[in-house]
């Protein structure tokens, strides 16, 4: 086990996670404890009065995003620290790809609990319980289906396929639609991060 | 002790330099320097090396200059949680790089892991045959740390109040020397050794010749902030370094907990040493040994003048504070420009009095901080979660405090609510979290 397979795996991990901290929450921290802190549309008004006033919707994808990195962080953690120390994967007859299950598996932990985030506060805020059950049974599905743990491929596969499943429903509650994708594929939203980075 | 300044009108004296409060709200200045424990090679380890003690115990009582008077409420308390969200992010950057670098150390080198004698603080030993008297052991060494440390706080208020300035001084200096210099020499030494790295003595000679000296400038004349601010947290964690190394296990733990119990005493209580001496301070227009804080932001005046210390008496501060005192030798980076334009909608006031003012953190605070997540990391079976675990929980303690700092406008304490959080999250992660999460990862268990 080499340093190439730890930050590898670091940062297939973590990557996307980090990736969506640094460009949508590391910029705006006072936004975010605002939010936290529960006085969003005064306190924002006071640093920047064309600032929009931030939604539940953003307090979810913080939250979830929180919740997602906190459990990949605690899952994976060890085993990083592991992979950088002696030894041959496998060496007793298991899986030599370990490493790389444990960390495409946290990765679509984390991402997982992005969109579960979106979609049950959603589902509390309109009060349609059939959401959080339906993030429950899934969340539920998910961590079962770990038990298959030596045949990676049908549980990442089916985990891969949930988390795109919650991804698009979760862009669909959080207001996106085709329409708004199209514009920002093609960097056309004015509204959009790559259009202007100030103005969100 | 977290001081937090608001950076607010020009009546507003409280600024990184000064422990200057506003006639109008006269909240004390919990100070870190009363909780000085023994330094300059009062102590001796039973190691046998000449290891100065130098408890840095900056009291972690945040303390805020409040008084604003003639604002809005409205617009005060909408400024007041900007500039405390804006202070939350100013002190988890150093707080979280100060854990880092202990954590760091603690994880690579061995030297500090390594049992090799006690402090002479800390004379019970740990090694006992039956638990109860490991744990009276452990208590004993409690009380004696923390009689140490109210002595020597007693002491230095004592001293602050009989004016014995020049001893104080040289008490810091000499504290600042031992650290950056001889434990910055043994940190090389040990970190050198770690990664097999051959360093001749002249090089040596010369990095920590540079290193302490432009330290000692940066810290107790000028430099730059940020230059500052490293050095800081370098010799907090060094300080850090130093307690994990030779406190024994339980009486770390222990003594984490009463350090706790003390600095809500110590600074909250009328009588309390900690805030007699904010209150000293106070009374004189002085600040508060500024090398034993740190500060987050810079105070940036113009017209600075010098204020000689017998012409005190006047709580009516000029509009243009004087800064400069006879302190100054307590490197407060002194830069006569403005920082930032005035606050939105207050338009009366004069844009070149406008400071940057800041957080204040005690160093102490820092240090027992670094100690709490150092041992985490140090003891046991090096987990990472039981590690994170407690960082986490310092930060969020921290947030905490810094929250009711921007509530109460007053001195607090920094160490109680993280330091409990801390303690309630390692022994949680520990012993029920730890197992539990290692079974689930070699199992490649996801929840």
């Amino acid at each position: 086990m080499t340093a190439a397979v730890f930050f590898g795996c670091t940062f297939i991990a973590f990557g996307p996670a980090l990736a969506l901290y640094i460009f949508t929450i590391a910029s705006d921290p006072l936004r975010v404890i605002f939010l936290i802190a529960g006085k969003a549309s005064e306190g924002l008004k006071s640093i920047n009065p064309d600032d929009t006033v931030p939604s539940m919707r953003l307090l979810a994808y913080v939250s979830g995003l929180g919740f997602g990195i906190m459990s990949g962080v605690f899952s994976f953690v060890n085993t990083l620290s592991d992979s950088l120390g002696p030894g041959t994967v496998g060496i007793h007859g298991d899986s030599p790809q370990f490493f790389l299950n444990s960390a495409f598996m946290t990765l679509v932990v984390v991402l997982l609990h992005v969109f579960w985030g979106v979609v049950f506060f959603d589902g509390c805020e309109k009060k349609k319980w059939y959401i959080i059950l339906i993030v429950f049974l899934t969340h539920l599905l998910v961590s079962a289906q770990t038990f298959l743990s030596p045949h990676y491929g049908i549980n990442l596969l089916s985990a891969y396929i949930i988390m795109v499943l919650m991804g698009i429903w979760a862009f669909f509650v959080a207001g996106g639609s085709c329409r708004s994708l199209k514009l920002c594929l093609l960097c056309q939203d004015k509204d959009f991060l790559l259009f202007n980075q100030r103005s969100r | 002790m977290l001081t937090f300044m608001a950076s607010d009108s020009e009546e507003e004296v409280c600024d990184e330099r000064t422990s200057l409060m506003s006639a109008e709200s006269p909240t004390p200045h919990s100070c870190q320097e009363g909780r000085r424990g023994p330094e300059d090679g009062e102590g001796a380890t039973q190691w046998g090396n000449q290891d100065s003690e130098e408890d840095c115990e900056e009291d972690p009582d945040p303390y805020a200059c409040s008084g604003t008077p003639g604002r809005p409420p409205g617009l005060e308390e909408e400024l007041t949680l900007k500039y405390g969200a804006k202070h939350v992010i100013m002190l988890f950057v150093p707080v979280t790089l100060c854990m880092v670098v202990v954590v760091a150390t603690i994880k690579s080198v061995r030297f500090y892991t390594e049992k090799n004698g006690q402090l002479i603080y800390t004379p019970f030993t740990e090694d006992t045959p039956s638990v109860g008297q490991r744990l009276l052991n452990s208590v004993l060494n409690t009380l004696i740390m923390i009689s140490v440390i109210v002595v020597m706080t007693i002491f230095l208020v004592v001293l602050y109040k009989y004016r014995c300035y020049k001893f104080i001084h040289g008490w810091l200096i000499m504290s600042s020397l031992m650290l950056l210099f001889l434990f910055t020499y043994i940190y090389l030494g040990e970190v050198l050794k770690t990664y097999n790295v051959a360093m001749d003595y002249p090089t040596l000679f010369l990095t920590v010749w540079n290193f302490g000296a432009v330290g000692m400038v940066c810290i107790h004349w000028k430099g730059p902030l940020a230059l500052q601010q490293a050095y800081l947290i370098m010799i907090s964690a060094l300080m850090a370094l130093v307690f994990i190394k030779y406190l024994p296990e339980w009486s770390a733990w222990v003594i984490l907990g009463a350090i706790s119990v003390y600095d809500l005493v110590a600074v909250l209580c009328p009588k309390g040493p900690l805030r007699m001496l904010v209150e000293t301070a106070q009374e004189r227009n002085e600040p508060i040994f500024p090398a034993l804080i740190y500060s987050s932001a810079m105070v940036w005046t113009v017209g600075m003048a010098k204020l000689d210390p017998s012409s005190q008496g006047a709580l009516q501060l000029p509009y243009a504070p004087e800064m400069e005192d006879s302190y100054d030798s307590f490197g407060e980076p002194s830069h006569p420009e403005v920082l930032e334009p005035t606050l939105p909608g207050y338009p009366g006031e004069e844009l070149e009095e406008e400071e940057e003012r800041g957080v204040k953190l005690g160093l102490g605070d820092f240090i027992f901080y670094s100690v709490l997540v150092g041992k985490a990391a140090a003891t046991g079976s090096g987990d990472w979660n039981t590690t994170l675990a407690c960082f986490v929980a310092i930060l969020i303690g921290l947030c905490l405090t810094l929250l009711l700092l921007a509530v109460f406008k007053k001195a607090l304490p920094a160490l109680p609510i993280s330091i409990t959080f801390g303690l309630i999250f390692y022994f949680s992660t520990d012993n029920l979290v730890r197992p539990f999460m290692d079974t689930l990862a070699s199992h490649q268990l996801y929840i």
